[in-house]
C-alpha cells in the first residue's frame, strides 16, 4: 500500500511516499533529509504533534506554552481540556515546566511572566 | 538629544538590526517601540516553526522573540516602551511621545526603520451586505486568544490561506470552535505545505480554492456568509453562491509594510513592495536612513527577517563611523513574472544576495540574470511560487561593467 503524506518538519514541506506492508513502513521516497524518512515513519505508525497553546497564569494574564516533545495526535483534544483547567503561578521563566505530563511530554513555557 | 542610531520598531527586525550594530562598534543606539515589550508581532505567534534556519531548531515565536530580547539586555542597548514615533523629519529629527516623557525630540546620526507592516482590512477587500460584529482580522483574532484569553467566536470561516490564516484555523480548533472551511481566492493556497498539512488536514477542515466570500448576513452579530466559487480573472460565478451560517469571519488577505514614517522622512518607496527602495546596505533613497524586516517588505520567515536587519544594523554602523566605500548605481529590473527585487538598486562592489518573489505559480522555469543583453547568471528551478521568496547571490564579478541588471523568468 502507497500513502501519501506532505512533510511538516520544516518550512521546505517536501511531497513523501510511503510504501507500506501490513502497516509497517517499507520505504519513503521524496524526503530532501533524514529527518523526513523518520516523520514519515513516525506518521505512519504512531503520529505525533507539539501542541503550542496558552494556559491561564495568577495574575490574570496570558502565558504561551508548548510541549516540550509532540505528543500522540490522537489526543490532542484531551490535552488541551487538561491544560485549558491548569492555572499557572507567577513569577514564571521560558522554559519553565508548567505541567509535569500531559501525554508524555512536559508543557513548558515560552515567554516570561512577571 | 542627540543619539548615534535611532531604531524605529522593537520587533525581530529592530532588535536584530541594534545588535548588529552594537557588535560593528555603535553604542549610543535607542530602540523605540510603541507596545508594552519588545518582540513585535511573534509574541502574539505562539506557533513553533521559526529559527530552524537561524538556530537550527524549532521555536515558539515568543521563544524567537526572547533569544534576541535578553541580547538586547546582555549588551544594555536602550530601549523605550510604549513609545510612539509621530514623525521622522528629512534632516532625521524623530518626534515621538510616550507616557512619561510627553513629546520629545531626538536628532539620529543614523536611523533604522523597523515597523513591521499590518494586516489588510474588511475595507480593502469589499464585499457587499450588512456590517455586523463578528469579521476580524486573523491577526486581531490571534491577539484576542494568545495575548487576551478571548475566544471571538464558534463558527468560524477564514477567508485567505496565508500561513495566518491557517495557523489559526488550527489555533481555533484547538480553543474548541468549528472552523467551517478556509477560503481561499486564488486557485493555490499562499501557505506553506506544512501548514496545510497540521492546520487544515490534521481537522478535516476543507481548503476551498477558487473561492470568495461575496456576501454578509446578519445585523447585530454575523449570522452567516454567501461564498461563491470565481472565474479565471477572480469573479464570482453566480450559480455557485452558496450560504454558509457561521458567527465569525476572520480575514487573511495580505499585508502590507507600515511606512507612513518612511513618507514623512521623504524616503522614496516602491510601488510594488510598498516598502522603500533600498540598495544592498538596506539603506533608503534619505542617506543614513535604513530599513529593514517586514516594513521593506513582506516576508516568509522571521529568520530572514533578522538576516536582513544584521545587514541594516551593520550598514547603520559602518556609515555612523564614516566608513565609505566607492560609490556605484547599478538598478536591478524585474520583467513583470518576477514582481520585484530587494535590493532594487546595487550601490557598492561587493557581492550581493537579491531576494525576489514571483507574480504566479510557474513550474520548469530558470531565472536569468541579464546585463543588458548579457546572461551572466541563471538559475533552474522546478517550481516557484508567490508565497516563496526566492534570492540569488551574484558575485561582484558578475555586474562589474554593469549599466543595469534585469532580473527575467524564462522557461527551462
Amino acid at each position: 500500500m502507497k500513502r501519501e503524506l506532505t512533510c511538516i518538519v520544516c518550512p521546505i514541506g517536501c511531497s513523501l511516499e510511503v510504501e507500506l506492508d501490513n502497516g509497517k513502513v517499507v520505504s519513503v521516497t521524496g524526503n530532501t533529509c533524514p529527518r523526513g524518512k523518520v516523520y514519515a515513519e513516525n506518521e505512519c505508525t504512531n503520529p505525533k504533534r507539539t501542541i503550542t497553546t496558552t494556559v491561564k497564569c495568577s495574575n490574570g494574564e496570558v502565558l504561551p506554552v508548548k510541549t516540550k516533545e509532540p505528543i500522540a495526535k490522537e489526543k490532542i483534544f484531551e490535552a488541551m481540556k487538561v491544560i485549558n483547567t491548569t492555572v499557572a503561578t507567577t513569577p514564571i521563566e521560558v522554559g519553565d515546566v508548567i505541567i509535569d505530563d500531559v501525554f508524555g511530554s512536559e508543557l513548558v513555557a515560552t515567554r516570561n511572566m512577571k | 538629544m542627540v543619539t548615534e542610531l535611532v531604531i524605529i520598531g522593537g520587533g525581530p527586525a529592530g532588535m536584530s538590526a541594534a545588535i548588529a550594530a552594537y557588535e560593528n562598534g555603535i553604542r549610543d543606539i535607542l530602540i523605540l517601540e510603541r507596545d508594552s515589550s519588545l518582540g513585535g508581532i511573534l509574541q502574539q505567534c505562539i506557533h513553533n516553526g521559526f529559527g530552524l534556519h537561524k538556530f537550527g531548531e524549532e521555536l515558539t515565536g515568543p521563544e524567537y522573540a526572547w533569544r534576541y530580547e535578553k541580547k538586547v539586555k546582555e549588551l544594555g542597548i536602550a530601549y523605550k516602551l510604549d513609545t510612539m514615533v509621530i514623525d521622522i523629519s528629512e534632516d532625521k529629527v524623530i518626534t515621538a511621545t510616550n507616557s512619561a516623557d510627553g513629546v520629545f525630540q531626538i536628532e539620529a546620526k543614523a536611523i533604522i526603520l523597523a515597523m513591521g507592516c499590518r494586516e489588510r482590512s474588511k475595507g480593502e477587500i469589499r464585499f457587499t451586505g450588512t456590517r455586523p460584529s463578528g469579521i476580524y482580522s486573523a491577526g486581531t483574532a490571534q491577539k484576542l486568544v494568545n495575548l487576551e484569553g478571548y475566544m471571538p467566536g464558534k463558527e468560524v470561516v477564514i477567508l485567505g490561506s496565508g500561513d495566518i490564516g491557517l495557523i489559526m484555523a488550527r489555533r481555533m480548533t484547538l480553543e474548541g470552535a468549528h472552523v467551517k472551511a478556509v477560503c481561499e481566492l486564488m486557485p493555490y493556497s499562499g501557505g506553506l505545505a506544512r501548514n496545510i498539512e497540521q492546520c487544515l488536514n490534521d481537522f478535516g477542515i476543507p481548503l476551498m480554492l477558487s473561492t470568495t466570500v461575496v456576501e454578509i448576513h446578519g445585523k447585530e452579530r454575523l449570522e452567516g456568509i454567501t461564498i461563491a466559487k470565481v472565474d479565471a480573472n477572480r469573479r464570482p460565478i453566480e450559480e455557485t453562491k452558496e450560504y454558509i451560517a457561521c458567527d465569525t469571519l476572520l480575514l487573511s488577505v495580505g499585508l502590507i509594510p507600515e511606512n507612513e514614517l518612511s513618507k514623512k522622512a521623504t524616503v522614496n518607496l516602491d510601488r510594488i513592495t510598498n516598502g522603500a527602495v533600498v540598495d544592498q546596505d538596506r539603506q533608503t533613497s534619505q542617506e543614513g536612513v535604513f530599513a529593514c524586516g517586514n516594513v521593506l517588505h513582506v516576508h516568509d520567515l522571521v529568520d530572514f527577517v533578522s538576516e536582513e536587519a544584521e545587514i541594516a544594523g551593520i550598514s547603520a554602523a559602518n556609515y555612523i563611523k564614516g566608513e565609505t566605500e566607492e560609490k556605484i548605481t547599478i538598478p536591478v529590473k524585474t520583467d513583470g513574472k518576477i514582481r520585484y527585487t530587494v535590493p532594487q538598486v546595487i550601490t557598492k562592489n561587493k557581492d550581493v544576495t537579491v531576494y525576489f518573489r514571483v507574480a504566479d505559480v510557474f513550474r520548469n522555469v530558470k531565472i536569468n540574470v541579464y546585463n543588458g543583453e548579457k546572461l551572466v547568471l541563471s538559475k533552474k528551478k522546478a517550481k516557484v511560487a508567490p508565497g516563496e521568496m526566492e534570492s540569488i547571490k551574484l558575485t561582484k564579478e558578475q555586474f562589474a561593467d554593469c549599466g543595469e541588471l534585469t532580473f527575467k523568468l524564462e522557461e527551462a
